[in-house]
């Protein structure tokens, strides 16, 4: 029963996920990477795609992960719709029950502590994600150097434009800026 | 039934016009909610942020449930989490059949390889970004390089862990140690929380910075 499956797996992934988007990221790789749902390759477009569309990362990656799960089972649009309602679900449901019973969650001790807790083990799992994913880039067959090329060329516009003006380059801007490196260099290589 | 209508709508335009995430969410709930709108006031969204924050699940998700909630009830977090969901299903439900043909065409393919490595950055980033802002006392750095060690060796000698376990040490230790070093350790308990406090404020400042600048650059 892959639907089922589908909004078990991202009903998982709502309910672990603390800090935003990015959090998500390492959760989603593991779960849909192990069940080989979906090529890693793919799973980066789609990450690309995410940041590049409107809407919070973790809905655009539940439609999509469910719906080309979806339509291997028979259908997309049920696929999405599991995969979209089981992300969401678990927030849903904590939020009404804290904002209906618990007017001081975010204040009670308990709460700081755990957060404390898990705050740094989330910021490890975003590290790990992104230096095991430089070494998917960089490491294929043969050492990759265009890939190492260009992931330096992106960071130092990032970086430069930061500097300048104090600002974060914005996702959008980064994916238009690569995927122009991405026709220009691996059109001539 | 007509508040229902404006939650839903203007949670449908917050989920329409945000780009990159939770965090850019917030200025946007911000102007909709309080600035235009008056369903909140600052301390509220305040609030709200401090509630989506520490608990799991989106951002956007948790504070559109919240702001539906207080508004209207369960159905009003039904109509705005709806509204805020509804504009990403649509735009990548659609994407998701395209993307297989877009993928066939040469230039399009050599683009995608461009964004990958931008997703690389982008995620680095982002973590480098939770890093800087993040306490740094003992028990934090040796999590964080836990998390860090398991899930590369692991991965590296092909020994699948999910993440979840890892998430559930980081709580339970959280619990135990800041519950029961406290005696010891009141003063410096008390500091970083008052900062916490601070960095939600300065965030929302932040955005509001942001907001005007935004503004400007569109004048």
């Amino acid at each position: 029963m892959i639907f089922l499956e589908l909004f078990w797996t991202f009903f998982k992934i709502g309910l672990f996920t603390f800090g935003g988007g990015y959090a998500m990221i390492p959760l989603i790789q593991q779960e849909v990477l192990s069940k080989s749902w979906i090529e890693e390759g793919m799973l980066y477009n789609f990450i690309g795609i995410s940041e590049a569309t409107p809407g919070p990362i973790a809905i655009n990656m539940a439609t999509f992960v469910g719906s080309t799960v979806g339509k291997m089972g028979g259908s997309a649009l049920l696929g999405s719709i599991v995969a979209t309602l089981g992300v969401v679900l678990p927030s849903f449901v904590i939020i009404i029950i804290i904002a209906a019973l618990l007017k001081n969650f975010s204040k009670s001790k308990a709460v700081k502590n755990v957060l404390g807790g898990i705050k740094p083990v989330v910021i490890g799992l975003i590290l790990g994600a992104g230096a095991l994913l430089v070494y998917s880039n960089l490491f294929q067959e043969k050492f990759d150097y265009v890939s190492l090329i260009m992931m330096i060329a992106i960071a130092a516009c990032a970086f430069v434009y930061k500097k300048i003006t104090k600002k974060d380059l914005s996702p959008i801007i980064m994916i238009l800026i690569s995927s122009g490196f991405g026709m220009i260099v691996y059109s001539v290589f | 039934m007509k508040k229902l209508l404006s939650l839903f709508i203007t949670f449908f335009k917050i989920g329409l016009f945000t780009f990159g995430g939770g965090y850019a969410m917030i200025s946007l709930i911000e102007s909709e909610t309080v600035s235009k709108k008056g369903w909140l006031n600052a301390d509220e969204l305040l609030e709200i942020v401090a509630v989506a924050e520490s608990t799991p699940g989106p951002i956007a998700i948790n504070c559109a449930t919240y702001v539906g909630y207080k508004r209207a009830g369960v159905l009003g977090s039904f109509f705005a989490t709806l509204g805020v969901v509804l504009p990403s299903f649509l735009i990548i439900f659609a994407i998701s059949f395209f993307i297989d043909e877009f993928l066939k065409i040469e230039l399009v393919a050599s683009a995608f390889k461009g964004i990958q490595a931008a997703v690389v950055v982008l995620i680095l980033r982002a973590g480098l970004k939770m890093l800087k802002k993040a306490k740094k006392n003992f028990v934090s750095i040796v999590l964080l390089v836990f998390a860090l060690g398991v899930t590369i060796t692991f991965n590296l000698i092909g020994i699948k862990i999910s993440s979840i376990y890892l998430i559930l040490v980081g709580g339970v230790v959280g619990f135990f140690y800041y519950t029961y070093s406290k005696d010891q350790k009141e003063k410096q308990d008390t500091l970083p929380k008052q900062n916490d406090n601070c960095d939600k404020v300065e965030a929302v400042i932040d955005n509001d910075e942001l907001n005007a600048q935004s503004k400007e650059e569109s004048l």
